[in-house]
């Protein structure tokens, strides 16, 4: 049943994103950066999508910490390693976009220093996983790295706005923005595509967590023996 | 009142222990000088604006903090100390709090040893605005010392601590260590903290009660499960 879902949910998204890059091929060209300029289609959701991740990531861990249920931690797991994939995908959309239109793949800008240690920090979670045994300890450490990580993501943010601010500032959702309504309409529903694919991958995921935790039990059960 | 007892005794227990063998202070202050020299050879001292060597200052004092606080919870683990100190009737909020002090007192011996040889060898007049440049380092240092007492907890028992501890650290104690070095920039320049830099205060502040409270709740979880 869950393997059906899978496959449909994965068909939904190809079909989505298939169908969002016609749309974006379509448009046409902003006045002064050119086709360059539609990177923003992903760069953007992309971003989003790991929010999400990390605030779900948050709310798992808490409620691991709480409960003590190991889905909990299978599942934080899960949703930290989708959301750092697709923050990577943010930096690197945007260094290239950076290179193009600044003519310099990085530079030490609020958006692009937070979004940096913000990743350096979530990649330190899964490092921290990597290097504890225990399963009880692995899952209660990971979880309380988790929290400190998020309360510092605003501090981290916040600190660097004082630095003065390379990065173009929001253009759709803003009264003040340029972007035209169904452009806005077109990013909103590659977001949707990329939020499907982030929810395939990590349910994928969810499933190896799962049968890892079987074959350790296994694995303890026929050590005992 | 019982609760500020207990922290007394466990930080007076740490500062007893390190000041019998004192290899934690030695080795991070002449960890300390040792970065101080290397930096010269990258900083021509004559002509590096003084707010870049505050930043330095303080980046000699992260790594050398990070000696001290590895040795926190590994100097428990031989002999079984530290599964003895958590069955003792005391809260785990009591055990990190008097560690995190007597961290506090060795990491701010060190920097207040390093601190002339800084201005010694770098030629800073780093006298001219004493006390408010005391105010900045103890509000650095507890932050230095309150995020790595629970990371101490948090790696002391996984594989590769060494490497873990600055890993997970240093990218969550940014904010801290932005506004410490902002600060000791200015200050270094002979002017007080003014308008233009009480925000670095604010935000040191804020960065060290909000985690001084998170890991508070927290510490129970690492501790005992």
């Amino acid at each position: 049943m869950r393997e059906k879902l899978l496959y449909g949910a994965g068909l939904a998204a190809f079909l989505l994103l298939a169908r969002n890059i016609l749309v974006i091929a379509d448009l046409p060209g902003e006045a002064a950066q050119g086709a360059i300029f539609k990177i923003i289609f992903f760069h953007v959701p992309a971003a989003w999508t790991a929010m999400v991740a990390a605030t779900a990531a948050l709310t798992l861990s808490i409620l691991f910490l709480k409960t003590k249920d190991f889905r909990y931690d299978a599942a934080a797991v899960a949703v930290t390693e989708v959301g750092l994939a697709f923050l990577a995908a943010n930096l690197v959309t945007g260094s290239i976009w950076g290179r193009v239109i600044w003519g310099i793949w990085w530079t030490w800008d609020v958006r692009l220093t937070s979004a940096l240690v913000c990743w350096l920090l979530y990649a330190g979670y899964l490092m921290l996983r990597h290097a504890i045994e225990e399963p009880t300890q692995r899952a209660t450490f990971a979880a309380v790295f988790s929290i400190f990580a998020f309360i510092d993501v605003p501090i981290v943010i916040f600190s660097i706005r004082w630095f003065r601010t390379q990065h173009p500032g929001p253009v759709f959702l803003s009264s003040t923005g340029s972007f035209p309504h169904d452009w806005t309409m077109v990013l909103l529903w590659n977001w949707v595509a990329l939020m499907l694919l982030a929810s395939i991958l990590g349910a994928i995921r969810l499933g190896q967590e799962e049968t890892q935790r079987e074959i350790d039990y296994v694995r303890r059960m026929a050590h005992a023996l | 009142m019982e609760f500020a007892r207990l922290v007394f005794v466990i930080m007076a227990k740490d500062l007893r222990a390190e000041l019998r063998t004192k290899e934690a202070v030695n080795a991070s202050f002449a960890f300390a000088v040792v970065i101080l020299v290397l930096l010269s050879f990258v900083v021509e001292s004559n002509d590096v604006p003084l707010p870049v060597l505050g930043g330095l200052l303080w980046l000699v004092f992260a790594f050398a903090g990070t000696l001290v606080l590895n040795r926190s919870f590994a100097r428990e683990v031989p002999n079984d100390c530290l599964d003895a100190l958590i069955a003792a009737p005391i809260s785990g909020a009591a055990l990190f709090l008097g560690k995190a002090l007597a961290n506090f007192l060795l990491v701010l011996v060190v920097e207040l040893v390093a601190l002339p040889v800084f201005g010694i060898f770098y030629n800073v007049r780093w006298t001219q605005q004493f006390w408010q440049l005391m105010l900045v380092v103890v509000l650095g240092t507890w932050g230095v010392t309150v995020i790595g007492t629970v990371f101490s907890a948090l790696t002391v028992n996984i594989r590769l601590r060494e490497v873990m501890l600055p890993m997970l650290t240093y990218p969550m104690l940014l904010p801290a260590l932005l506004g410490a070095m902002e600060l000791t920039g200015s200050l270094v320049t002979g002017a007080p903290i003014g308008p233009e830099t009480v925000t670095w205060l604010k935000l040191l502040i804020g960065f060290d009660v909000l985690f001084t409270a998170a890991s508070v709740t927290l510490v129970e979880f690492i501790l005992v499960g």
